[in-house]
């Protein structure tokens, strides 16, 4: 059976790799990972491994109807793909836009298996 | 969609079915079923007339046989294209290119909601989305104060500019009787309520009410008979960028910049002469886009555009004239009152927030998290 472009994500962020798609075709990153190309209409799509680093492209803070708020980001990759996150470590409201942010893994929870979280770059604090 | 003929349908009948919060009970077909005989009323057809029908609504998984079945109808075209909040407009496309071919003769277009009564995660179930669900957003809260903090770090746009567009909102809506907020609102005090996501407090966001309605469209020669002015449909374009918030290619960009230029090049108008502008506020930075991407001011400039009452009652432009999702009405997927509003008031039926003379109309829709967009432009007799 074919390995679904989630569980080869998952299996990925499991042993702390943050992966993408690259499509030899389009010349381009692909996020989310998918069974075809959405640039070029291609099946042929090769995972990578990315640095972890990236720029904050958007901002916000979400309040639930009780308790404290989160930041939500999107973050441009260095590579070319941009993903939701968040930033972590800091202040929610202290996140900026065009901030330098590293990947880390937010270890899995009950039901919730692991995911890609963001902390400030070096010498990115503002 | 080319192909499309400009004034090849007219709009004969609009209205809402009940709104706010309805009687205990009500369902969305019965909401639809509702605006629907309202909608004939109003233009003097009778549901052995409708044989043409396009209905969207987040409550009825095959919406188009359980209304048909509710009306006893068969209809010979039927379209339940639902892409959000914006799908009211993407039919008034298709209802025009049945018409034009002969598909149909009598098309009502339909929409009911009861979020109100029964919770708005109960009328549209969540999806899970593994790239973005782990992050708990709000959505569409989220996604959209994703797409204000762009356009506040791009442009310089502010909060305050936001809570202006919520403030001329709700003097449109003091002037609707059916609308559903009652009192005036301040700049302070859209500022200073509750924090929902930032940029966004709970009056930057539209309402939480039932409701629903229809339209109904004729061919232009059918359309001369019936009781009411006819609205002749001018245009009408539409675009899909993505579906999630992290696939929108740019964020300060919608693809109202596309389904405008799609509208207004098959009605032959420019955004200059429009008369009044409807457009889809689910969130105030909306019809700061929106005026935009529609040409109604330069990119970047919507947020200083709507300072100083430029776009409330006695300005300089009418945008949101029934009050907006923000004042008047949201159920949920709110394009089709854009529609209605804007028939009213080329008809000149809008009593104290009438716009005088009003001639031509854009109606706007959105829908999902600026995903589809489909601009419908209106126009009176004297138009075509």
């Amino acid at each position: 059976m074919e390995q679904s472009p989630l569980a080869i994500y998952q299996a990925y962020i499991d042993k702390g790799e943050l992966a993408y798609q690259w499509s030899p075709e389009a010349g381009r990153a692909v996020f989310y990972p998918r069974v075809v190309c959405p640039y070029s209409g291609s099946t042929e799509l090769e995972w990578r491994v990315a640095s972890g680093l990236g720029t904050v492209y958007a901002t916000t803070v979400t309040y639930p109807f009780q308790g404290p708020g989160h930041n939500i980001v999107l973050v441009d990759c260095d590579e070319g793909f941009r993903m939701m996150s968040r930033v972590e470590e800091i202040d929610p409201m202290a996140v900026k836009i065009g901030m330098r942010v590293k990947f880390r893994v937010h270890p899995a929870e009950g039901d919730q298996p692991a995911y890609p979280v963001f902390v400030p770059a070096e010498g990115s604090a503002p | 969609m080319t192909g499309l003929r400009r004034g090849g349908a007219a709009i004969v009948g609009a209205a809402e079915s009940d709104l706010g919060q309805v009687g205990p009970g009500f369902n969305v077909i019965d909401l639809m079923a509702q605006g629907i005989t309202r909608a004939l009323d109003d233009c003097g057809l009778t549901l052995k007339d409708v044989d043409g029908l396009l209905c969207a609504t987040t409550q009825s998984r095959t919406s188009g046989l359980n209304l048909s079945e509710y009306l006893g109808i068969s209809p010979a075209f039927i379209d339940t294209t639902i892409l959000g909040g914006s799908s009211f407009m993407f039919h008034v496309g298709h209802a025009l290119a049945a018409i034009q071919l002969g598909l149909c003769n009598v098309a009502v277009i339909a929409y009911g909601s009861t979020q109100r009564s029964i919770g708005r995660q109960n009328a549209s179930v969540r999806e899970i989305n593994p790239y973005e669900t782990p992050y708990r957003p709000f959505l569409p809260s989220t996604a959209y104060a994703l797409a204000a903090s762009r356009h506040m770090h791009q442009y310089g746009t502010t909060r305050g500019q936001m809570a202006a567009v919520a403030v001329a909102a709700r003097q449109w809506a003091l002037l609707n009787p059916v609308a559903w907020e009652k009192k005036p609102l301040t700049m302070e005090e859209v500022l200073s309520a509750r924090m929902v996501s930032y940029p966004f407090t709970v009056r930057d966001i539209c309402l939480v009410t039932d409701g629903g309605g229809a339209i109904v469209l004729v061919s232009p020669e059918r359309a001369k008979s019936l009781k009411k002015p006819p609205v002749y449909v001018l245009g009408q374009g539409q675009a899909i960028t993505h579906a999630n918030i992290s696939s929108m290619p740019d964020l300060t960009v919608t693809g109202a910049l596309e389904s405008g230029r799609q509208a207004y090049t098959m009605a032959g108008l420019a955004a200059k002469d429009i008369d009044v502008v409807e457009l889809y506020d689910a969130f105030t930075i909306n019809t700061i886009l929106f005026l935009e991407d529609l040409g109604f001011c330069p990119k970047g400039e919507g947020g200083r555009f709507v300072e100083g009452g430029r776009i409330a009652p006695g300005g300089e432009l009418p945008v949101n004239t029934n009050g907006g999702g923000l004042s008047y009405c949201h159920p949920g997927m709110y394009g089709l009152f854009l529609l209605i509003e804007a028939v009213r008031q080329l008809r000149g039926e809008c009593g104290e927030r009438q716009v005088q003379g009003a001639e031509t109309a854009v109606a706007h829709g959105n829908g999902g998290v600026l995903s589809s967009q489909s601009t419908v432009i209106l126009g009176t007799a004297a138009t075509v």
